[in-house]
């Protein structure tokens, strides 16, 4: 089965289609590359799949693990393993880190019916988890991502993912704004949590990021769309010839996983 | 005077001014302000600066003056409202009057002087002399009703140099016997030239009885001296309070002033500066939160009354309930107050459909070569944060209520004593998480 099948998916944002007529299916142990010009859909599937409230599913269905994934609100599906890395995270003045992951730790922690850790237990938990994004312990101090570059504040979507172990992480242009170096300490990151039994969605605009996080498959995003899918010499197709190549040439909405 | 607003408080009067522990002068301004009181009545809401709330919940009650020394608070009583600080210089008031027994004042380092107002007057004359030379009471009815009153509060003295190492906290408690009583405290600040100090006002209560504070600060703020200036409003549900914090600024001072309101069915703050000396500052900062039928009102003034003037405000309310929010910013630049640089935020956080907030941002600019701002915002949580959130698996309840805290978080992060911002932060969260 399947981790992930995505059919036919149509999503508005206000009175305008983004998504018009998705298909993609991810298994476990795949790293799936969407990349497509501004404005191709790409944060919206993302956006979508985790259930962001401010677009409209208006059409085709998502199973993910067996269930509808549409039916669930998002901490549901946050529970159950699905991950979005923001493209851009949000401040929480006067929250820290420390409780916020702890928060979301234990959250996810009773919905599988665990028992929730105390401060102390995850202190231990979370040096392991810091070094995996090359971040000091008192980033845990701070109020989340406020006043964090933006290296940092990608840094820590990357120490969330790893604190909630999801099955299918999204990232959403999780290389925009960084520098070569955080990009790559970004990657390794990703690369260190796979998991023959978990899955990586990587939305990008660009080729760069997929150096780093080699992927399985690309798929090609335009209007809505996919254009265009391959291995991951795709990718490099793209960066020389770019997106013009595919949205000239390519018979639009014939593409699939 | 009969028929006037003063009627009800005549006979307690009478009883206070027959006591002539005081000097001849404060006899006469009690009277003086009591007079004027009589003329001005209590502020209907035809008053501009009262139009949003109306103070008929104070006026229904009939109150007995807290003359004499009353309540039976322990020690220990007091543990909730002292930030878990130690080693501060702290004057308590029970009921209205001082409490040596629960005060720590014993050790107060070089050029710093504390009395209770009741013994400055002979203790120390040259000091209270200011006293009502700083708030005036010609317009403002509930000054004019505690300069009536004034009986009882805390003389602070900072010498000129004198880095003070340690807050001095004032802390107003109320207990049972406070029922159906009436307060005026009444407290003086002088800090002096290049001096630097923290004093903190806590109006705090053991009881959930009805009781009415009207309480006055005077504030002085000498020459490139800086004062941080916290006033805690965490009264009895069912009491009342107004306060008023009226303050001067020598030239290049900063004060720098911060009111937390949550207490009180209904409660009034006012804090108005003076910016009286070139190349001085004002950051006024604040949070409200209420709940229930609360109703919580605070109007700000700063006059800039001098060239190259500072001033930043942030005030934040949060309300849930039914409850009714109140802010008025008033700030005035004088015509010779050129490169006066103000700033002005009110943000709103409205829990509920029925809560609501009046916000007034009222700018009188008399200059030309000023650059000032200010905004207010009325909203609900932020979805994008809620989506966050929620997208890290908190239900939809938590993550509602931690972004209820990190709105309020975001004024509190002004607040430079640890002790105070740790607290307040604590109890903030205890409330919404």
């Amino acid at each position: 089965m399947s981790l992930i099948e995505i059919k036919d998916l149509h999503a508005t944002v206000g009175d305008k289609e983004i998504l018009k007529g998705i298909d993609l299916t991810v298994d476990a142990g795949e790293i799936h590359a969407v990349m497509g010009p501004n404005g191709s859909g790409k944060s919206t599937l993302a956006q979508v799949l985790a259930g962001n409230p401010a677009y409209e599913v208006t059409g085709g269905s998502v199973t993910y693990d067996g269930k509808d994934l549409l039916a669930l609100p998002p901490e549901e599906r946050a529970q159950h393993g699905i991950f979005l890395a923001f493209q851009y995270p949000v401040e929480i003045p006067g929250v820290s880190n420390a409780y916020f992951l702890r928060a979301a730790y234990n959250e996810v922690r009773k919905a599988h019916g665990e028992e929730e850790v105390d401060p102390l237990e995850f202190a231990d938990f979370m040096e392991e988890k810091l070094a995996l994004v090359d971040m000091d312990a008192s980033m845990l101090n701070r109020s989340v991502n406020q006043g964090f570059s933006g290296g940092e504040k990608k840094r820590n979507e990357i120490l969330q993912m790893a604190v909630l172990q999801p099955r299918l992480a999204i990232l959403d242009e999780t290389d925009s704004g960084l520098d070569i170096d955080a990009l790559r300490i970004v990657a390794d990151g990703v690369n260190k949590l796979k998991r023959p039994d978990n899955a990586t969605i990587v939305v990008t605009h660009y080729q760069r990021l997929l150096n780093y996080i080699v992927p399985d498959f690309v798929h090609v995003l335009v209007n809505g769309r996919i254009a265009k899918s391959g291995g991951k010499e795709l990718a490099l197709e793209l960066e020389d010839k770019g997106y013009d190549w595919v949205t000239s040439g390519a018979p639009v909405g014939a593409g699939a996983a | 005077m009969a028929g006037s607003a003063a009627e009800p408080f005549v006979e307690a009067f009478d009883d206070l001014t027959s006591d002539a522990s005081a000097p001849a002068w404060v006899q006469s301004m009690r009277r003086a302000a009591f007079e004027r009181f009589g003329t001005l009545g209590f502020p209907t809401t035809k008053n501009e600066d009262w139009h949003f709330t109306s103070v008929s919940p104070i006026v229904d009650h009939d109150y007995v003056f807290l003359a004499a020394k009353s309540g039976d608070i322990g020690r220990d009583e007091l543990a909730p409202f002292t930030f878990g600080a130690t080693g501060w210089y702290t004057m308590v008031f029970v009921n209205g009057r001082f409490a040596p027994g629960l005060s720590d004042i014993a050790k107060l380092p070089n050029g710093v002087k504390l009395w209770d107002l009741a013994s400055a007057w002979t203790k120390a004359p040259d000091v209270v002399d200011r006293v009502g030379k700083l708030a005036t009471y010609d317009t403002q009815a509930f000054t004019a009703l505690n300069t009536a009153f004034m009986l009882d509060g805390a003389v602070v003295q900072i010498a000129k140099d004198t880095e003070v190492d340690r807050p001095i906290h004032l802390v107003f408690v109320t207990d049972a016997t406070a029922a159906k009583g009436m307060m005026h405290p009444r407290n003086l600040i002088l800090v002096g030239k290049h001096a630097k100090a923290t004093v903190i006002e806590s109006f705090v209560s053991t009881t959930d009885a009805v009781y009415f504070t009207n309480a006055v600060t005077e504030v002085s703020v000498g020459e490139g001296a800086t004062l941080q200036h916290y006033k805690m409003q965490r009264e009895s549900a069912r009491a009342f309070h107004v306060g008023t914090i009226e303050a001067s600024q020598a030239r290049d001072s900063h004060y720098i002033s911060f009111s937390l309101a949550t207490g009180a069915a209904l409660s009034r703050t006012n804090v108005y500066t003076t910016l009286d000396g070139e190349g001085s500052g004002a950051t006024l900062n604040g949070l409200y939160m209420a709940n229930g039928e609360q109703h919580v009102d605070h109007q700000t003034q700063i006059i800039h009354a001098q060239p190259n003037c500072f001033s930043r405000e942030m005030y934040k309310g949060v309300l849930d309930g039914r409850s009714h929010g109140v802010f008025n910013g008033k700030v005035y630049v004088h015509p010779i107050a050129q490169k006066t640089d103000g700033k002005q935020t009110n943000n709103n956080l409205l829990l509920s459909e029925t809560a609501h907030v009046d916000t007034k941002p009222q700018l009188e600019i008399f200059a030309d070569d000023v650059k000032c701002t200010h905004g207010a915002t009325v909203g609900q949580i932020d979805q994008t944060a809620l989506f966050y959130l929620k997208s890290r698996g908190i239900d939809s309840a938590l993550a509602r209520r931690l972004l209820t805290y990190a709105f309020a978080a975001g004024v509190l992060e002004t607040i430079e004593v640890n002790e105070v911002r740790e607290a307040l932060e604590k109890m903030t969260l205890e409330r919404f998480v």
